[in-house]
């Protein structure tokens, strides 16, 4: 679950009421082991960690190192992914501190829960839109205290009066003499002044840095290669293997027959865990090379005949019969009217991180160090210090660049196999996955079974509404205490159990569907609102369509109470120009709107549909209310990008099981959007200061049922399972029969 | 397969006369002429191994990916329904172990079993007739020389007739003749030899050489190229044009024991299999025997010919990184398809990047408006094991419409073989369930 | 013993041939910024440049190589194209996980070389190979428009770089 460095607000109200996700880790920070959280000012272990990280003369708290030569370090609480927390947590150090983020250099933290700990989190942990509002304030006054001590420093050896010096990118000022002192000059003498007890914090309306489009920290080192992801950690006398566990849910190794693959150069050994083999190579390729010259025998388990379908069915009759744990229930339902219903379905979706799942780890008899992406670090030491006997304190985890996380670096289970495998060998060993183990071993966002119903007054307005969701529950697994005291999985029902539209009466219900064990489900980018607003948001175009009124004025009759939503759906309608020019034929558009994560959003998709049923994608603009922002750039690469993932999805995913194990495998058989199939996607934002939303996933939570609409007007077609199904988007089977076309007449070609 | 039933039908009239007299057995042992590349006789073993890899008892007989060689269970999909292969291992329950020298030799030569059942002809007896005895026998000593794997065999699923066996023997007085290999004394010995290796051994003319209505082969049309399992096997004659007439030896020699001649295609499909599990073990006496034979195989159009375009004009002016002429046609879906999944190997230039199996200028398979092979190496892909590093192309069956697949089969004829492809959505979806 | 040239630099390597560029950049070179993110050459992560033209690296045999020109994603700066393309990628601000950068840069810089002002449909037969699943694909192509012709492309929301932004 990814989400953007949220927008921040001191005195934000939704804090950590939406997603499953964040539910979670509030349970966890009641867990939480940490006495102390991260801190302005300098702690008791504050002292060894500046040590070890070069002893700056000027360390003033755990996250700003500066020395004589006015070299500016940031240590990072949160890790990155992609999401631009590095950015936002510099922006919030940098403002106050009185630098520019083009003179900071940033740093991955060291494991420890009393300097990076977030409160709401209980430890060093990244998730949940937690990062940026719980280190909005401290990290802000972080800035504030470092800055107020190099200018008493500065003030005193001017003997003036500190307020009448300024601070400007790494120099204070002192304007009427005339003077100035770097930061540099200042460090070591402010390293020795005691903390101040109040500092004073910037007033929003002089920010110079929060609230305007900046560029990323990150990007100088991406983009030449220099970033160091997980993937690239080299430790001396390292080794790497790769691993095929039994590609059965649940099953188990019986037996391998290794010869053939020791006799290859470069393979160093075999190792054996209880449902998996690695081969250990000098490197990869020898590594994978050995991998397929394994004669592996596998124990199927009891899940070697499922499929698919027999989880479709099962899932199919719980939404229909089993019995739910009722989460909301407003008024009653009437008697009168008509009843529309529908029933949808969602499949299994696998994350698919660019960087596939990888950890090196080096166990010795007394320590065991993992260098690995992971969003929750944490988790990670205590699975080690299961698996190897060690104290937790005796594991120590490095943490890396994300090539990815929508998610799955919320599990461990990657990192828990590296540790078993190097704990068998003397070395350092890396453990990569190939992009098929990546796939087959996803933990994917589970697959649901949704009913959905309403009544229509005379109006054609629903009167009242009823939806029964089925599927697993992740966070009953994640984190068990944060279910609702009736056992409900909020997740599960969010963007559902409030909708933007003014409908008096209403009854959500959750039907709590386990999967057979073995099939893990997880975390993705949105979990509950990425199929809960396809369902709902589809369903209002159905129930337009029924009393013959448009998408876009049927959906404005129902918001004349709220109206931050309404002006989400009237800008998002006025820039794709929704009442001009009629579309051409099995051309059409679709809106979906929603309030998820705290945010409203408006997409509307502009599609084609082909004869033959092919989709392309010609537009998309999302109108956006997420109240007030810390980095508009972001908020925009996070809206189109999680567009594009959620279309991506849509139009192409599904991940489905044959004789128990995932049949997909690699980005040729689990499809994703390329550039030339992506739409413009246009940003629009509603520029107010309100209480922050989560981004992340908004766009991604959008983007089906707004694809799913334009699908329907442009071909009448209503599509109530996902991904895409093309073969309902033909025309007529004889558009089947004739030849597709070719370049021909383009080329210019002579045909012969 | 109907006109089959009424083939069955007719032939009941004929008589039992005739069916004894078409089903007489040669009884010679036969001599077969020199293969250099098996050791002689006396190293029964070597010898048997050698032309066991010759006859490619392996692809049919040992599953992919299995450790258990020669244990059978192999599926194929036949239009009447599924044959598996059989258990050729020396294991007494399941596999041959209890069969005689004899046993061996009439099931190899004549196509009927121990039990004396008889064997459908998905087992190539109708090319093995021509071995000579003692070549038979190295091949079951070799095979009894292997780790006897208990497997059982599985059980056919052919609907009535097709499962009848004894209606096999009409089938064989009709199409099968019981006859050994006779050396032609005016040509070489090396011709002969290629000719053992590529009518007998190699039993190409199964795969190659039309088959008539009643499915037998259709004698005077030898090797002009048939489709079989949703793939084309080419016409492999000496047609100029429409065969392999202008490929010279090396390209010839080449294609056999490594799957690719340069501009002249790559192996994939069924031949892929023939070239990884056989033809790269045959020695280069042994591959020139072969192309000297194949190069006096009279010239056939074949059905359907494929006229190839070495010089296409759409790749001609093209690049490696892009396509020549305008952009105009951005929106063709095939084009589309193409840059995103394929152009990093194959290149619009049609030489191909990382090797040159994936060039595809001047291969059968863009040139063939049907689009038959391209449409099924799309479809599921295709992999190469011979020497050097293992060929292969992911499937996109699973994540691509037949609409795409057919678009982009468009797409590719067009761009590198110059001509308009005829491939339809529904063809796509014919292929998909021939494999 | 074969001897690869990369980034201007000659490097003995102790390989079998058929291992693919990839790994040896990655773990006998220790070139880690060209990344494996498929190993089929589908997703364009391994791109770098063989005599100027881009190629997977993850099914490129080194043996082939012979001493043919390599260069990756840390030394594709030094080349005009590719000093245009990585300044337009901090100033549009593409990168998001960044993970998939490396490979689009690569290809970015490949086509901008051989075509200074590509339009939409160059762009996509040059970039369709790259997979970026965070959906970066408007910006990188603004950004290759604006490597090109200088001028900042359409962006709603960046509407200038302030003060003190890095570049
Ligand atoms: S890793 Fe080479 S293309 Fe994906
Ligand atoms: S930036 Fe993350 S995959 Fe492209």
């Amino acid at each position: 679950m990814k989400r953007q460095d949220d927008p921040i607000d001191p005195g934000r109200r939704k804090a950590l009421q939406s997603g499953g996700l964040a539910i979670a880790f509030l349970w966890l920070g009641g867990a939480g082991t940490a006495a102390a959280m991260i801190n302005a000012r300098r702690q008791p272990s504050d002292a060894a960690v500046a040590l070890a990280d070069g002893n700056p003369p000027f360390a003033p708290n755990a996250f700003i190192r500066i020395d004589t030569s006015g070299a500016v370090r940031l240590v990072m609480p949160s890790v990155e992914m992609g999401q631009g927390i590095y950015t936002g947590c510099s922006m919030l150090l940098a403002e106050e501190l009185g630098v520019g983020l083009d003179q900071i250099t940033v740093e991955h933290s060291p494991p420890s829960d009393e300097l990076y700990g977030i409160p709401a989190l209980g430890g060093q942990i990244t998730g949940g839109s937690t990062s940026t509002r719980s280190t909005w304030q401290v990290l802000r006054e972080a800035g504030a205290v470092a800055r107020t001590m190099l200018v008493t420093v500065a003030s005193a050896e001017w003997h003036v009066d500190p307020s009448t010096c300024t601070v400007d990118r790494g120099v204070v000022h002192h304007a009427s003499s005339g003077r100035s002192l770097g930061f540099g000059a200042l460090a070591a003498a402010a390293g020795k002044l005691p903390m101040p007890d109040k500092v004073q914090l910037t007033d929003p309306k002089n920010f110079k840095l929060i609230g305007k489009p900046m560029r990323r920290v990150d990007s100088p080192d991406k983009i030449k290669g220099a970033a160091q992801f997980g993937i690239d950690v080299r430790v001396p006398g390292m080794k790497i293997a790769t691993v095929a566990a039994c590609p059965t849910m649940g099953g188990k190794l019986v037996d391998v027959d290794d010869k053939a693959a020791r006799a290859i150069p470069g393979v160093v050994q075999v190792l054996r865990l209880d449902n998996a083999v690695a081969v250990v190579g000098e490197h990869f390729w020898a590594a994978r090379q050995g991998l397929q010259a394994l004669n592996i025998t596998w124990d199927r388990g009891a899940n070697a005949a499922l499929t698919t379908q027999q989880l479709r069915d099962a899932l199919a009759d719980s939404a229909r019969n089993g019995s739910s744990i009722v989460a909301t229930d407003v008024g009653s339902r009437p008697t009168q009217g008509t009843t529309v219903e529908s029933e949808y379905q969602s499949p299994m979706l696998a994350h698919a991180t660019m960087e596939p799942m990888n950890a090196t780890v080096f166990v010795t008899s007394d320590k065991c160090e993992i260098w690995t992406g992971t969003q929750v670090p944490m988790r990670a030491v205590e699975e080690a210090a299961k698996i190897t006997g060690l104290s937790n304190d005796k594991v120590i985890v490095h943490n890396q660049y994300l090539g990815g996380g929508f998610g799955r670096r919320l599990e461990t289970d990657w990192v828990e196999q590296a540790v078993a495998l190097a704990k068998q060998v003397s070395y350092p060993l890396k453990v990569i996955w190939t992009r098929e183990e990546d796939i087959r071993h996803d933990r994917v966002r589970p697959m649901y079974h949704d009913r959905i119903s309403a009544v229509l007054d005379a109006d054609g307005k629903p009167a009242w509404y009823g939806y029964r969701t089925s599927g697993s529950s992740v966070l009953a697994r994640f984190a068990p205490m944060a279910m609702g005291k009736n056992g409900l999985d909020s997740d599960a029902v969010e963007c559902v159990d409030e909708v933007p539209y003014d409908i008096p009466a209403k009854k959500v219900e959750w039907i709590r569907h386990d999967m057979p064990e073995g099939l893990v489900t997880g975390w993705w980018r949105g979990v509950g609102p990425t199929h809960n607003l396809f369902v709902v948001e589809s369903f209002m175009d159905e129930l337009a369509h029924h009393v013959g009124k448009g998408p876009l004025e049927y959906r404005r009759a129902l918001l004349q109470k709220n109206p931050r939503t309404l002006a989400v759906l009237n800008l998002a309608a006025e820039k794709i120009g929704w009442s001009g020019q009629p579309l051409p034929a099995r051309v059409g558009r679709g809106i979906a709107l929603g309030e998820p994560f705290g945010s409203r959003v408006c997409a509307i998709v502009e599609a084609e549909v082909t004869p033959q049923g092919e989709v392309r994608l010609r537009r998309v603009v999302v109108a956006l209310d997420c109240g007030i922002a810390v980095n508009t750039s972001s908020i925009e690469a996070q809206v189109q990008g999680g567009l594009l993932f959620g279309l991506s999805a849509a139009m192409f995913s599904g991940i489905t099981i044959r004789d128990g194990a995932i049949e997909q495998s690699n980005f040729n058989d689990y499809r994703n959007l390329r550039i030339n199939e992506a739409p413009m996607v246009e940003v629009h934002r509603v520029v107010n200061v309100e209480p922050p939303g989560g981004l992340g996933e908004v766009g991604t939570a959008i983007a089906a049922p707004a694809l799913a609409n334009a699908i329907f007007a442009a071909t009448g077609v209503r599509l109530y399972t996902l991904p895409v199904d093309r073969d309902l988007l033909v025309k007529n089977s004889d558009a089947l029969k004739s030849v597709v076309s070719t370049a021909a007449v383009h080329e210019g070609r002579n045909l012969t | 397969m109907i006109r089959f039933l009424i083939v069955v039908a007719l032939l009941l009239l004929l008589g039992v006369g005739a069916y004894f007299y078409l089903n007489r057995t040669d009884v010679s042992d036969g001599t077969a002429p020199q293969v250099v590349g098996a050791p002689p006789s006396a190293d029964v073993l070597a010898r048997g191994e050698y032309l066991a890899k010759a006859a490619d008892c392996t692809a049919c007989h040992t599953l992919p990916g299995s450790a258990k060689a020669f244990a059978g269970g192999v599926p194929f999909k036949l239009p009447f329904g599924t044959i598996y292969s059989s258990n050729i291992t020396a294991d007494e329950a399941t596999g041959i172990g209890s069969w005689s020298d004899d046993d061996f030799v009439r099931a190899v030569r004549e196509g009927v079993r121990k039990d004396g059942k008889h064997l459908y002809p998905a087992f190539p007896y109708t090319s093995y007739t021509q071995l000579s005895r003692s070549d038979v026998l190295a091949i079951k000593a070799y095979l009894f020389s292997l780790p006897k794997a208990p497997q059982a065999n599985k059980a056919n699923d052919l609907s009535f007739p097709y499962n009848q066996r004894w209606a096999m023997g009409f089938w064989n007085a009709a199409f099968f003749k019981s006859q050994r290999f006779t050396p032609d004394p005016s040509q070489s010995p090396q011709w002969n030899s290629g000719k053992y290796l590529t009518i007998a051994l190699g039993h190409c003319a199964e795969c190659h050489t039309p088959r008539n209505l009643g499915f037998g082969l259709e004698h005077g049309n030898e090797l002009a190229g048939e489709e079989l399992q949703g793939w084309r096997a080419y016409n492999i004659t000496s047609d100029p044009t429409h065969g392999i007439g202008a490929w010279s030896d090396s390209d010839i020699a080449s294609y056999l024991t490594t799957g690719h001649a340069d501009g002249r295609g790559s192996a994939s499909g069924p031949m892929a299999e023939a070239v990884e599990n056989s033809l790269r073990f045959l020695n280069s006496a042994d591959a020139a025997a072969l192309v000297t034979y194949l190069r006096t195989v009279p010239a056939h159009e074949g059905k359907d010919p494929i006229t190839i375009d070495t010089e296409a004009a759409p790749v001609m002016a093209s690049n490696q990184a892009a396509q020549g002429g305008d952009s105009a046609n951005a929106d063709n879906v095939g084009l589309h398809l193409f840059e995103g999944a394929c152009a990093s190997c194959h290149q619009w230039n049609g030489k191909g990047q990382q090797t040159p199996y994936a060039s595809l200028l001047g291969t059968r398979g863009v040139n063939d408006v049907r689009g038959t092979n391209v449409t099924q190496i799309l479809l599921h892909g295709s992999s190469l094991h011979a020497e050097g590093p293992n060929i292969f192309m992911p499937g996109f069956g699973d994540a691509y419409s037949n609409t795409e697949i057919a678009a982009l089969t468009n797409y590719v004829i067009g761009h590198f073989g110059n001509k308009q492809g005829a491939v339809t959505p529904d063809d796509v979806a014919q292929r998909r369930k021939q494999l | 013993m074969l001897s690869l040239s990369v980034n201007g630099q000659s490097y003995p390597v102790d390989v079998p041939d058929d291992m693919p560029l990839l790994w040896v950049l990655r773990d006998v070179i220790g070139l880690t910024g060209t990344k494996f993110g498929c190993g089929i050459a589908q997703c364009g992560a391994c791109t770098v440049h063989v005599d100027g033209q881009a190629v997977r690296s993850c099914v490129l045999p080194v043996g082939s190589l012979g001493n043919k020109a390599i260069t990756t994603i840390e030394a594709v700066g030094n080349t005009p194209s590719g000093q245009k393309i990585q300044q337009a990628w901090l100033d549009v601000d593409v990168v998001q996980c960044g993970y998939c950068q490396s490979g689009q840069i690569m290809s970015a810089a490949a086509l901008l070389q051989r075509t200074p002002n590509p339009n939409d449909a160059d762009i996509d037969a040059a970039m369709s190979g790259n997979i970026c699943r965070c959906g970066t694909y408007v910006r990188i192509r603004a950004a290759i428009k604006q490597a090109a012709t200088g001028r900042p492309e359409l962006l709603q929301t960046i509407v200038s770089a302030p003060e003190g932004a890095s570049s």
